[in-house]
């Protein structure tokens, strides 16, 4: 196997509200090899996010802290950098997009000079010489006559259009890793099919590793290799994509797939809703933080949060109970 | 036609060639330059008993048609009736007297929830406006309305920030309900939720229909979502219905190709079926409803488009039985 390109290891991160301290990531460990689409899913409010935000040190302090954990990314742990330091790596090394184009670029300045101030910062461009990069970077995108939006400002974009200036951000310098914190969420389908097809296809060409963070089950399983589902901060289970999707083994996964309605569904059933809600925890939890809302749950979910267990070949997930046969796993 | 779920086939909305258009003002003197056509005739029947997805990709004017068939807007122009009534002709009293019948479950469960009313009163606030019931009455109704809903009715003094978005969704629901309504506009009303609230505001609202013989008009843009909920689906492209038909036949057989283009867009939560199905990635944005393509809307964006396309608006033609499309070279999809 391949060595891990980041490897994250017991990341925990907390925050302090009026209401207590939550506890949004509860040691979180994964890793993401060279030029792999890892998806990571969950609803709101289970430390996706957070965790990305985490590592690249852009967790806001306060009220947020990052406790403990480490974050290997090319010999140096991304955690213990100071701001000066990550501010290299981020947009150079590792990037990220957001959920909102609207939100994320600023309106006051044309898309050329946001486009070209990575470049001249990260890869020390001259001012002309940035200019006709970036004008590349829109039509790589796709972005018809590039070279004369250049010039434009925010507002003269469509929602689709600016995600993808956003990714043309991004890529700019070539990073190893793209972060996706759910691009497609605030776009139609029609535009959310666009931007899916043009990251796999920058992903390929460029030989990238991506993260994709999402609440919707439909879109990872056309992009991703491998997925890690999130619950109340803690990972609760990790597979290859297909696996996943065909022996899922937590209970909340389970529940999670059987609530989506499909496009292909042929008859008339109801759903399988999970009742109650997501938990805030104000602590670790002490027993499986799914346990309250969970159709399996015995004696033992309540004493003592399981860990990740093996359940299969490169399958892990973090519950007591064998769904198959209803008894406690060996 | 199949028969809706209840076995009638009584037509309880007609929708006849309804426009909205919001005038575009500019200068000094506020003289009119445009119009946004947000809705450009639209024809369409809500059977007794039925769901009808409306389904459209933002600002295609799903959500204004909900809200002129409620009369919320006053139409440019077009005909609403309403178990008989023309919606459009009448005023004041007369127009309060049907709102009754005829309620709306909105989208964002945040906005539309006044924060500084208890549940009690947001619930019951139809019930003192229609004065259907007061005091202890008023109180006892609202009571089991939480309960319809699946709330626990001690929440009644609570205010709209103590629940979650589920939760709040659940008590826009109980409001729709309080004045007993034969017909209910759900415009996107569980697209601001999480996955797994989705299905229990879902299967909430399918058990309501059930038991109050309900007429739901389920506006979203998530095709699978409505084709889970409908027993008819029509999609809206640019103000106009382009296609129309029974659940199980558009979403096999769809003829026009924008649908074709939506359904092919829609992921599908499953990597072996997914990676097998042939994909039409639609090229562009929809164009702006102030200024749209002559001919067929669809044009600008379509696959197949010819000559024909920008000199004629397409009919809105019954292609299969109860089938109907706009579009001048559907045919050759017709399975």
């Amino acid at each position: 196997m391949a060595e891990a390109l980041l490897d994250v290891k017991g990341l925990e991160t907390t925050f302090k509200t009026p209401e207590g301290v939550v506890h949004a990531v509860n040691g979180v460990s994964f890793q993401l090899k060279e030029g792999e689409t890892l998806a990571v899913v969950g609803e709101s409010g289970c430390g996706k996010s957070v965790t990305m935000l985490s590592i690249l040190g852009l967790v806001p302090h306060p009220p947020g802290d990052v406790n403990a954990g480490e974050a290997h990314f090319g010999g140096q742990d991304l955690l213990d950098m100071n701001n000066e330091e990550l501010r290299h790596i981020r947009g150079a090394l590792i990037s990220m997009i957001f959920q909102d184009p609207m939100t994320s670029l600023n309106p006051v300045l044309t898309i050329g000079r946001q486009l070209e101030e990575p470049l001249m910062l990260h890869l020390g461009m001259k001012k002309k010489e940035a200019r006709a990069r970036a004008a590349e970077l829109l039509s790589m995108v796709g972005i018809p006559s590039a070279a004369e939006r250049l010039d434009d400002y925010p507002h003269q974009f469509s929602g689709g259009m600016r995600q993808r200036v956003m990714i043309a951000m991004a890529l700019s310098c070539n990073p190893q890793i793209l972060i996706a914190d759910e691009p497609t969420t605030a776009l139609d389908v029609t535009i959310q099919a666009q931007i899916t097809e043009l990251v796999k296809r920058l992903r390929d060409e460029l030989g990238m590793a991506v993260i994709w963070i999402t609440h919707d089950l439909g879109v990872v399983a056309g992009i991703a290799q491998r997925v890690i589902v999130m619950y109340g901060g803690y990972i609760i289970e990790e597979a290859p994509v297909k696996e996943l999707y065909t022996h899922p083994e937590h209970p909340y996964t389970i529940g999670l797939l059987g609530s989506l309605p499909r496009v292909d569904e042929k008859g008339k059933h109801h759903l399988d809703s999970i009742e109650g809600l997501p938990p805030v925890l104000y602590a670790k939890s002490t027993s499986c933080p799914f346990a309250p809302r969970c159709k399996w749950v015995q004696a033992k979910c309540w004493a003592e949060n399981p860990p990740l267990l093996k359940v299969g070949p490169n399958h892990t997930a973090a519950c007591w109970v064998d769904t198959h046969t209803g008894k406690l796993r060996q | 036609m199949t028969p809706s779920k209840n076995g009638k086939n009584e037509i309880l909305l007609d929708v006849d060639d309804l426009v909205m258009h919001f005038p575009i003002y500019r200068g000094v003197i506020r003289r009119q330059v445009g119009a946004v056509r947000a809705v450009d005739g639209v024809s369409f029947q809500v059977k007794k008993g039925e769901t009808l997805g409306l389904v459209g990709e933002s600002g295609c004017g799903k959500s204004t048609t909900g809200r002129t068939i409620l009369q919320l807007y006053k139409p440019t122009a077009g005909r609403v009736t309403f178990d008989g009534v023309d919606l459009v002709a009448l005023k004041g009293e007369q127009l309060r007297k049907m709102r009754r019948k005829m309620q709306m479950i909105f989208q964002d469960p945040y906005a539309s929830l006044n924060p500084r009313m208890t549940v009690g009163d947001i619930v019951g606030e139809p019930l003192m406006v229609h004065e259907v019931a007061t005091g202890k009455q008023r109180r006892d109704t609202v009571r089991e309305l939480l309960e319809l809903v699946k709330l626990n009715p001690s929440f009644i003094d609570r205010y709209p920030h103590e629940f979650s978005g589920g939760q709040r969704q659940r008590i826009g629901v109980a409001r729709a309900l309080a004045l007993h309504p034969s017909f209910i506009v759900c415009d996107e009303p569980i697209s601001a939720l999480d996955v797994s609230i989705q299905a229990q505001v879902v299967n909430l609202l399918e058990d309501l229909q059930e038991k109050f013989n309900l007429t739901y008009l389920f506006i979203a843009h998530d095709l699978s979502m409505v084709r889970h909920i409908s027993d008819r689906v029509a999609v809206m492209y640019l103000g106009v219905i382009v296609e129309l038909a029974d659940r199980q036949d558009i979403y096999e057989n769809p003829l026009h190709p924008y649908t074709q283009a939506l359904l092919s867009a829609v992921p599908i939560p499953d990597p072996v079926v997914d990676s097998k199905r042939k994909r039409t990635i639609l090229k562009g944005d929809v164009p702006s409803p102030a200024n749209p393509p002559s001919g067929c809307r669809f044009r600008t964006r379509c696959p197949i488009a010819e000559q024909l396309c920008a000199e004629l608006r397409p009919e809105f033609r019954e292609l299969k039985p109860g089938h109907f499309v706009a579009c001048h070279f559907a045919d050759q999809f017709v399975q």
